[in-house]
């Protein structure tokens, strides 16, 4: 784990209509050592992701997504997404919501970046899963409370990793939820 | 205090620059991300909004020779505007916008237009100093920044 962190920079994708924003938190995240790809569109974050956004389906695409959510290698390696809400066309919410009901993606932290302190839209973002919600102008003290979330993200891969090692070696591992309820059935018969 | 003339001059105009409420500490933020790879980094934004937020005031003019004003459009191209300048710090031309959208909520048109030409006073004015610190900060040539821990 500590040889992913220093051989591997952490690669940010920043999505924000505005350009002089864009600047900034490219400026602001290569400061702080990311990799940084910056988009000015929801639509174009969906699209750099690999994800166009009209698949809402994922059955239907199984075969495709399959393919890129367990061979890593192929995967566009983002390890986290920081967006503006305001913008024209898709919201930073609303990609915040594709993000999240995507198979391949929604473990990808998201952070939601806005000029305006509107309490109840702080609250839907997060409850919705953003892990963050920065007021704009955005600081490199913002900027640093990335890394725990970043981080984060290195022990889920190497979780999914095992875990994805365990289920190519048996088929009876089921988690712990899934025995309660039969065990239940069994007793009251 | 800065021995080199150039160099105190120019601490002289910065500290102007809040003084007079033309920046705030948005600015200084903007300072803390220039270094040595990035040793303009600053005028680069500022030249930026200056170039990109020209394109918002032309379609708020346009907007404003438009009766009936769409106080929706103007507000909504004053939220753009107002973002901009709150990244580089613009202090003065962030609180016009403030009261520009204020106008724009209630429908003020008079305000709307009283606000706007006051914020284009300021915009205008904060170029000019922006200019001449610019100017002279590439005068006085890059800042030493070996003591500056990385």
């Amino acid at each position: 784990m500590g040889n992913m962190a220093t051989q591997t920079r952490f690669h940010v994708l920043a999505v924000d209509d505005s350009l002089i924003d864009r600047k900034l938190i490219e400026r602001l995240l290569k400061t702080s050592s990311y990799q940084v790809t910056a988009v000015d569109s929801g639509s174009k974050a969906l699209e750099f992701l690999g994800l166009n956004g009209e698949n809402e389906d994922e059955e239907r695409n199984s075969s495709v997504e399959s393919v890129s959510a367990a061979d890593e290698d192929h995967q566009v390696g983002v390890n986290l997404i920081i967006t503006d809400y305001c913008m024209p066309g898709m919201t930073g919410y609303d990609l915040l919501r594709k993000i999240k009901q995507s198979s391949s993606f929604k473990d990808i932290p998201v952070v939601i970046m806005s000029s305006e302190n509107i309490p109840s839209r702080i609250n839907r973002c997060l409850e919705d899963g953003a892990e963050e919600f920065f007021l704009k102008p955005v600081k490199l003290s913002d900027v640093n409370k990335l890394r725990p979330h970043l981080m984060k993200g290195i022990t889920t891969k190497n979780e999914m990793q095992s875990n994805t090692n365990k289920r190519k070696g048996s088929e009876e591992i089921q988690s712990p939820d899934r025995t309660r309820p039969r065990y239940n059935e069994l007793e009251v018969v | 205090m800065e021995r080199n003339p150039i160099r105190r001059q120019l601490a002289i105009m910065r500290q102007s620059l809040f003084d007079q409420g033309h920046v705030d500490e948005q600015f200084v933020q903007l300072e803390e991300l220039q270094d040595d790879a990035n040793p303009n980094f600053v005028e680069e934004v500022v030249t930026l909004y200056y170039r990109d937020s020209a394109r918002i005031i032309l379609n708020i003019e346009q907007a404003l020779e438009r009766k009936p004003f769409d106080f929706r459009k103007l507000d909504a191209y004053m939220h753009q505007f107002k973002g901009s300048s709150s990244s580089i710090g613009a202090k003065k031309v962030k609180a016009e916008s403030t009261l520009f959208r204020e106008c724009c909520k209630s429908g003020n048109g008079e305000g709307c237009m009283r606000s706007f030409q006051q914020l284009k006073k300021e915009y205008a004015t904060l170029r000019k100093k922006f200019g001449a610190y610019f100017q002279l900060a590439r005068q006085a040539g890059p800042v030493e920044t070996a003591s500056r821990p990385k």
